[in-house]
């Protein structure tokens, strides 16, 4: 393994990246405005979302037992897990029972977060990708780098590579023909993953939005691989965190209109699927839902900090965020990047880490991520709550931002499969260290970090604008 | 099963913990001042323009000539093995079977047997007029969700009266017990470069007839 200097010299080249990023952020920023646009009660909608979410989580406990009773009644078994090896030893218990070797899966942020995927492997139970970013990203032997389309990072070209290279070594290859053009590769997906969906016996999801009420699950996609798995399987599981729920069946009047819009900019996703614990003869006859907490009433216990919960997970504000467009998602070192991840991450993984404490920092404050969430979380001002905390919590710490980002980096740099994730990447931290592979001195504002220990305020001159002021484009 | 009912009671445990002190508001005063009806000059007409918009084919089709447009519907596709699943009125089976090896999921036709369908043609349950959305129910002349799901084209008669001017509108009529597929527009994905390719997974045709009652 490269040391951190050499690693971050070959991530120089990667104009590439930030090309594809800039191009796909702003198509999906302006579909997003104009399906917004289009309603004239979006205002209301938001307001109304922000308000649900904030409900659901002031009476979690009461919520989270309605929910239970309701699945049970509707056949389904519902499995609590405190931290994500309970999660995944209940999912590979599941799996286990039924004696198969393999599941298809349902993109779905939960279970990444758990990292079900090396649980299931070490099992010896084979866990399939099923939605097409998510394949690339698996038969890249990659990571994720955007919570809507994972495979953002990834051109064409690559993508074909990585089929022809890889789908024959786990079932139906690629043809010998296969191009570059998208069509041709989502067909190959669609040959490579068809034998995987027929044979399948199990599967694994997340869940969108989970209804107290009913004990309805949803989930939202738009290529049909979702429904594939949710139906024809025997046996279904889903990770659910439980911050998904909302009260009642009616409260998804507000989030299937706010979602969509949010997220692909499009009116309605091409598949909503809803299913109540089992129907028979239609679908798995066997439903499980394992609740997750993994840290999450750590954020509910910080009155400011809870917000975050109530994030739907449209991606909205990476979309919007200068920081997230020129670093890609690896950068963060976390599962959920960009903006929400920023705020997120620590507090479900706690500020202890140097990792942790520096995300509240991958961030310049301009406030597009609050203007575009369509549930009003305020992440600017979470940013800074976090920043406090991070300071507070540990007053004798006196690293320097560059001993964050060289922690971060370090983090990053520590583990094959996250330095493979990561080289492909302009990454945050490269940007603070020089071309020459030296450490470079901060320019200001970077350099008041550490004098503003104890008054975390905003910079005076915001971190977008000293980007765009020395970097901007410098990199190309 | 002693150590789930204690994950259980830790993470509920938990919960109420993080609450305490904090204020505990009520369903009912969940400000609501969006609109929970989008009414628009003619509703269907609105349906059948969003449904295109999706790269679907739409038609109106008068009453008397249904099962004439199911027919031409699927022979557009080229299709040969059409389904119509139990419940699917017995007019547009009886002209279906003359033109088309016709198949019935009356014993629960497998997946293997649904890969070798070219074509379903199903009824719906609820349109919905400002997203271009069908939505099925799986109840009778709809099939069990596999079966709109597999083959590649899938051919959809929606009623006027069953097209719903909005969301909350649609989620009004619907049973949360039923298993429930929100269909708008073929299957789609935008993974490659953000280039929209139809059709991944799910049926890359989707045709849907509006009808009077
Ligand atoms: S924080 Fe808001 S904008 Fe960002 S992903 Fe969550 S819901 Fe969407």
């Amino acid at each position: 393994m490269p040391a951190f200097p050499q690693a971050a010299k070959q991530q120089l080249a990667n104009a590439q990246l930030r090309h594809n990023l800039a191009d796909a952020t702003s198509t999906i920023r302006r579909k997003r405005a104009d399906v917004v646009g289009e309603l004239d009660d979006w205002a209301q909608l938001r307001e109304a979302g922000a308000a649900i979410k904030t409900h659901t989580l002031s009476n979690l406990d009461t919520y989270l037992e309605q929910f239970e009773a309701a699945v049970t009644a509707a056949g389904g078994t519902v499995h609590w897990a405190r931290d994500a090896e309970e999660a995944n030893r209940i999912v590979v218990d599941l799996v286990r029972a039924t004696g198969e070797r393999e599941v298809v899966k349902v993109k779905s942020m939960a279970t990444q977060e758990i990292e079900l995927n090396d649980a299931l492997r070490a099992a010896g139970i084979d866990a399939w990708e099923t939605d097409l970013a998510e394949l690339i990203v698996q038969l890249g032997h990659d990571a994720p780098s955007h919570i809507l389309v994972p495979a953002i990072h990834r051109n064409r070209a690559e993508i074909r590579d990585i089929f022809r290279r890889e789908m024959g070594e786990v079932g139906t290859p690629a043809p010998d023909d296969l191009t570059d053009d998208p069509a041709r590769l989502a067909e190959a997906a669609r040959r490579h993953l068809r034998e995987k969906f027929l044979r399948a016996k199990v599967a694994v999801s997340g869940a969108n939005f989970a209804v107290a009420e009913t004990g309805t699950l949803v989930v939202v996609e738009s290529e049909g691989n979702g429904r594939m798995c949710l139906t024809l399987p025997e046996t279904l599981i889903s990770v659910v965190g439980i911050e998904k729920l909302v009260p009642r069946w009616e409260d998804l009047e507000v989030f299937l209109q706010l979602l969509p819009r949010s997220s692909t900019g499009e009116r309605m996703n091409p598949y909503t699927s809803t299913w109540t614990g089992v129907t028979p003869g239609d679908g798995p006859q066997s439903f499980h839902v394992v609740l997750l907490d993994n840290g999450r009433t750590n954020a509910l216990a910080d009155e400011v900090g809870r917000q975050a919960l109530r994030c739907i997970r449209c991606s909205a504000c990476l979309n919007v965020c200068p920081v997230y467009e020129r670093t890609g998602g690896h950068a963060y070192g976390s599962v959920y990047p960009g903006p929400i991840g920023a705020v997120l991450t620590p507090q479900l993984r706690g500020t202890t880490s140097e990792v942790d404490k520096a995300l509240p920092y991958a961030s310049s404050l301009c406030g597009a991520c609050y203007d575009v969430c369509p549930v009003a979380i305020n992440i600017p001002d979470l940013l800074v709550h976090l920043r406090t905390r991070v300071v507070e919590q540990d007053r004798g710490w006196r690293s320097t931002p560059v001993d964050v980002l060289m922690s971060l980096a370090s983090w990053v740099f520590g583990d094959a499969k996250r330095l493979a994730a990561a080289q492909r990447v302009a990454s945050w931290s490269r940007k603070v260290i020089g071309r020459k592979g030296t450490i470079g001195r901060l320019p200001p504002p970077l350099s008041r970090w550490t004098d503003a220990r104890d008054a975390p305020a905003p910079a005076e001159e915001s971190f977008r604008t000293w980007w765009e002021r020395n970097r901007g484009g410098g990199a190309r | 099963m002693s150590a789930g009912s204690s994950a259980r009671e830790v993470v509920l445990g938990r919960v109420r913990s993080a609450l305490r002190g904090a204020e505990r508001t009520s369903w009912e005063d969940v400000p609501r001042h969006y609109r929970r009806h989008r009414p628009a000059p003619d509703v269907v007409e609105l349906f059948c323009e969003r449904v295109a918009d999706y790269r679907a084919t739409v038609d109106r089709v008068p009453a008397d000539g249904v099962g004439a447009a199911v027919v031409a519907a699927a022979r557009r596709t080229g299709a040969r093995r059409v389904l119509a699943p139990a419940g699917v009125p017995q007019q547009w089976c009886e002209l279906l079977r003359a033109e088309f090896e016709l198949v019935s999921d009356e014993d629960g036709i497998g997946t293997a047997e649904l890969e070798q369908v070219d074509a379903v043609v199903t009824t719906a349950v609820v349109g919905i007029a400002s997203t271009g959305t069908i939505v099925l129910d799986h109840g009778p002349g709809q099939g069990h969700r596999a079966v709109t799901l597999v083959p590649d084209v899938h051919v959809c008669v929606v009623t006027e009266s069953q097209v719903a001017d909005d969301v909350p509108d649609a989620l009004r009529r619907l049973d949360p017990a039923r298993p429930m597929t929100f269909i708008s527009g073929p299957s789609a994905t935008s993974d490659i470069e953000l280039k929209r390719v139809e059709g991944v997974h799910g049926p890359r045709t989707l045709h849907v007839l509006v009808v009077p009652d």
